[in-house]
């Protein structure tokens, strides 16, 4: 028998960090993705003890504030695309600058700097990246996908698809479901 | 985030197609490291040998000798040791067979061979930054297509 599973990474990622920060015994608060604050003060012992121990698990501390940031962006970015309603009507830059208390401008340098691309650019990749999981995971029509994405048609959001990836939304669709019957004939892959 | 050596490999038999790679790599002004092989045997058994640092991206020519850009692909997808190395096809060809045969079994970009030097670095440079992005920033490896 073959199933096939759906991960929620998010979900899974802080059971294990928890996990870790049980069996280490130390009080914390989780807060948003990736952050963790912890209750006690650690001696230097506990301290290598806890990165050891987070490193075995493939959990590893940021601790260089600019990439932390930069992480920040990109989480807020990713909440933005895939939240559904109640930043609807906020534009990116008020949005990123209003979560994480820096000008626009400085988020916006210090994210060209460090990740070979733009913030807008990279909204636009996230968005074609949702836009490619829902169109091989939900059945929803283009348009759906379009409306639930905020574009104002699904004929911008084919546009913005094409140039991004170089393919139509619906050929993306079929080389996909292709790929998964090959993969399904030669059975050792999912 | 410190600079990183990228790690690219190229295989195609033509020599003058294989130069010309190297120069528009060179000018890309990212530091990488090409490994470049004339043929998919060649490719596979680097792949395959004890202590080597894996690519990031391969780019593989269709037509080749000995074992052609189909049927290595099929052999490097078929092993899931490479499954985070992407494949980018690298072809004169323009089939819309070629192009959708290559997707299916596993390849992540296509590139037409461009006609100009320009054009040639502007394609390397897109296939590198995206590739970046996967590995940074939590993107859906498996739907990373790029048709370019």
């Amino acid at each position: 028998m073959k199933i096939h599973v759906k991960f929620d990474v998010d979900s899974i990622c802080a059971k294990v960090l928890e996990h870790q920060l049980i069996a280490l015994g130390h009080d914390y608060n989780l807060g948003r993705t990736g952050e963790v604050e912890l209750l006690n003060q650690l001696t230097e012992a506990q301290q290598e003890k806890l990165i050891a121990s987070f490193a075995a698990e493939g959990i590893f501390i940021i601790d260089d504030s600019t990439s932390k940031l930069v992480q920040r962006i990109k989480d807020c970015i990713a909440e933005m695309i895939c939240s559904d309603t109640e930043v609807r009507c906020y534009t990116t830059s008020t949005y990123l600058s209003e979560k994480l208390n820096y000008s626009y401008s400085h988020l916006s340098n210090i994210f060209s700097e460090n990740t070979l691309s733009s913030i807008e650019n990279f909204v636009i990749l996230k968005k074609v990246d949702y836009a490619k999981r829902l169109i091989t995971e939900e059945e929803l029509s283009f348009s759906e996908i379009a409306y639930k994405l905020k574009y104002s048609s699904s004929s911008h959001l084919s546009a913005q698809f094409k140039k991004t990836t170089g393919l139509t939304p619906s050929t993306f669709q079929h080389l996909i479901n292709k790929r998964k019957e090959v993969r399904l004939k030669m059975g050792s892959r999912t | 985030m410190t600079k990183k050596i990228l790690n690219i490999a190229l295989a195609d038999d033509d020599k003058d197609d294989r130069l010309l790679f190297k120069k528009a790599m060179d000018n890309l002004n990212v530091d990488t490291e090409l490994s470049l092989f004339s043929d998919g045997l060649q490719l596979i058994d680097y792949l395959r040998s004890l202590d080597v640092k894996l690519p990031q991206v391969i780019f593989l020519d269709l037509n080749m000798p000995e074992m052609n850009g189909m049927e290595c692909l099929k052999e490097i997808r078929a092993d899931r040791t490479f499954d985070n190395v992407a494949i980018a096809i690298y072809s004169t060809s323009s089939s819309e067979m070629d192009i959708e045969a290559t997707f299916i079994h596993g390849a992540n970009v296509y590139i037409n061979k461009p006609d100009s030097f320009d054009k040639l670095k502007q394609a390397i440079a897109k296939v590198v930054r995206l590739n970046w992005q996967y590995h940074t920033s939590r993107l859906d490896r498996d739907n990373f297509l790029l048709r370019i």
